[in-house]
């Protein structure tokens, strides 16, 4: 049961506040926009990639859990 | 003490913390303005200026919270809790505190649908939260017809000096965001210059 | 498994070998009753689907029983919808269906809505004014017959490209903007109006009404073990002649491109991909032999371009409209489809820097898979497969040249003067 952190790319108008705060999984492309990394998010990061979620203007994050 | 100064001090607390909460709600308009438009603080990262309105609107809770209640408590004037949120109930200046309770209700609104709003869903956080453009000139209203003082010197310019900031502010959210709206976004429309294929750069 | 309690009526016999969907006796009521008997009422539809193997025909290629499953599984009251709005501008056989046996897509259409448990029941179709007075008649027809057990609402899907995708017309038909959307949770649990939705392409639909009639061993007549049944191809061959044909899956596409010389086979319309000639000829239409070299059924959309086109400058057009069909909400498509676009119009012409290859190559991989829907994906496909396919006509064009006639008119069927690229919401409903 892994955690993935998505991006509802309607809702993203390219903020980009999630890169700075979870720089680990995010950078942002050449306009601004997240790229998240496939990869699940670990434990540690857990509490980083909540508040990104919580702390998006737009509310486009969210962490899903799979597996 | 006796029940005349208790009074007093009740009565300038709250009036003092309705004018700081005049000046906070200010600079939180206008850090929700910067929010939306993308700006940025100078020195700070993205995540500050949306965690500064955030903090910034909590202070002010707290300062609205000593506002009301110090108002209420006070006990030259009779305002009854009651009166505080339902608006124009008061049997004290009916209309003023009236004007309080309705902004108290729209702020309550906006503070607890923000401490919701992963739970709520974007539609409808987003939607109460434009009552904001709603409870500052209420708030406004309020102050301007309940404090006499505000109404001249240095605390009519202070008055002054938010309430033109913040039209300002939304002023200039209108005009980019319409002008963002008008831009064509499409290929042959604008977006991309068709005269870049001249040149055939491509950036 | 699967359920032989098949009403039979007197006079009417499963087809034998093909046309089954496109053949004569569907144009009214009476005749279609003729032809293909009642409107079978059946238990077990699902269990029947799956076991004739039929897929979607609308371009994805889902298995059908998979997604009335779903669907049927929701809780709540249901939304049955026939997708008959054929967005893709290189794609005739929907409409072609939709002419020749409207009463074939409705009765599927009554039975996937009866297998999923559906109250509402629609038809979406773009702006077709002869077409729309078909289907009305027909279903006035079925009306005063008392055939139809849900009513079906007739849905207009504005002009665009994306209409016809699931969530964009699940947002229409719940009286939106027909727009793509992320897709959590998905269509089949919330779709049209907040309700569990079936999107089914009507062509499927068309093949449910039969499988339920003459079940699947009939329905694997024809085809392949792996991909049964018959599909509809729009096929553009080189001689410039357009045909729509009902063929079995897995039919070589050289018979179905006709014999003009070409030099490249577009399979999948205009999110689908470039294969040079030599290699598409002996390709069977069959997913099996298509996924391996990045191709696919799709809606059975095959265009052959002949070898005096320029298939750079054939590409930058579709691309164009491509990019100015995009819906504008993500950032990705927004900002990369149209960059793309020009890109690959300054490619095509000769003389152009090698940096727009470079560009092409960084664009297309920062938009793949950073959609809400597939638009960028598919755009990006076509874009890697003509660059494929056409490597040697790149070369001559970073060199100065271009081996196309000038004079040549252009082939791809892409909305040309007229067509204003959508910039406001009454665009989109």
């Amino acid at each position: 049961m892994d955690t993935y952190l998505r991006v509802d790319p309607t809702a993203c108008s390219g903020h980009g506040l999630c890169a700075e705060l979870l720089p680990e999984r995010i950078t942002l492309d050449e306009w601004g926009y997240p790229i998240i990394s496939a990869e699940p998010i670990s434990p540690a990061l857990r509490a980083h990639a909540r508040r990104a979620v919580t702390d998006c203007p737009a509310l486009a994050l969210l962490l899903e859990r799979t597996g | 003490m006796s029940g005349i100064t208790q009074s007093t001090a009740l009565w300038y607390a709250s009036r003092a913390t309705g004018a700081v909460c005049l000046v906070l709600f200010t600079a939180v308009a206008l850090l929700g303005i910067l929010v939306n438009r993308q700006g940025r603080l100078p020195g700070l990262p993205r995540f500050a200026v949306t965690g500064l309105h955030r903090s910034l609107s909590l202070v002010a809770v707290v300062f609205l919270v000593i506002h009301v209640l110090t108002a209420i408590a006070d006990s030259y004037v009779s305002i009854r809790l009651a009166a505080a949120i339902i608006p124009f109930t008061s049997s004290y200046e009916p209309v003023q505190i009236g004007l309080g309770a309705i902004a108290l209700d729209l702020i309550a609104a906006l503070i607890v649908t923000s401490l919701l709003r992963a739970r709520i869903g974007r539609r409808l956080w987003r939607g109460v939260h434009w009552l904001a453009y709603a409870a500052f000139p209420v708030s406004v209203l309020h102050s301007v017809t309940s404090a006499a003082d505000l109404r001249s010197g240095y605390l009519l310019g202070l008055t002054i000096a938010c309430v033109l900031s913040v039209v300002a502010a939304t002023g200039c959210r209108i005009v980019v965001a319409r002008r963002a709206a008008s831009t064509p976004l499409t290929v042959g429309g604008g977006f991309i210059d068709d005269r870049l294929l001249e040149k055939g750069a491509t950036r | 498994m699967s359920n032989t309690a098949m009403m039979e009526f007197p006079g009417v016999t499963a087809p034998q070998g093909l046309p089954r969907l496109l053949g004569p006796g569907g144009a009214d009521l009476p005749e279609h009753l003729r032809t293909h008997g009642p409107l079978p009422h059946q238990g077990a539809l699902i269990e029947e689907i799956e076991a004739a193997g039929l897929t979607g025909r609308g371009g994805a290629g889902f298995p059908t029983a998979v997604k009335l499953a779903a669907v049927a599984r929701q809780p709540g009251s249901k939304v049955a919808v026939g997708n008959g709005a054929e967005s893709e501008p290189a794609s005739h056989k929907d409409k072609q269906l939709l002419w020749l046996a409207p009463h074939l897509v409705l009765d599927g259409l009554q039975l996937a809505a009866a297998a999923v448990g559906a109250r509402r029941a629609c038809l979406y179709l773009h702006r077709h004014d002869q077409l729309r007075r078909r289907l009305t008649d027909a279903l006035a027809e079925r009306a005063a017959a008392g055939w139809d057990r849900v009513a079906v609402e007739l849905v207009t899907a504005p002009p665009r490209f994306l209409a016809g995708e699931e969530s964009a017309l699940a947002s229409r038909i719940g009286g939106g903007l027909a727009r793509p959307r992320f897709k959590r949770p998905p269509v089949y649990e919330r779709g049209a109006g907040g309700a569990p939705t079936l999107v089914q392409n009507v062509e499927t639909l068309a093949h449910l009404a039969l499988i339920a009639r003459h079940g699947a061993p009939w329905f694997r007549q024809v085809g392949t073990a792996a991909e049964p049944g018959s599909v509809i191809v729009t096929a553009h061959r080189a001689d410039g002649v357009t045909v729509v044909r009902e063929v079995p899956a897995g039919l070589p596409l050289g018979g179905l491109l006709g014999r003009a010389p070409a030099q490249a086979v577009l399979v999948g319309g205009y999110h689908g991909t470039w294969i040079p000639v030599q290699q598409a000829a002996r390709l069977p239409l069959a997913n099996a032999a298509l996924r391996p070299l990045g191709a696919a059924v799709g809606a059975g959309v095959l265009a052959a371009l002949p070898p005096d086109r320029c298939g750079l400058a054939e590409t930058a057009r579709v691309l164009r409209y491509l990019a100015a069909e995009s819906a504008g909400q993500c950032g990705p498509c927004l900002n990369g489809l149209p960059r793309i676009a020009t890109a690959f119009a300054v490619l095509a012409r000769p003389g152009a820097d090698r940096r727009c290859l470079d560009d092409l190559e960084r664009w297309a991989g920062l938009v793949t898979g950073r959609g809400a829907c597939h638009h960028p994906d598919g755009t990006v496909r076509l874009v890697r497969s003509a660059l494929a396919a056409f490597s040697a006509e790149t070369g001559r064009h970073l060199r100065g040249r271009c081996a196309a006639d000038p004079a040549a008119a252009p082939f791809l069927p892409v909305p040309g003067s007229g067509y204003a690229a959508p910039s406001a919401r009454r665009d989109w409903r």
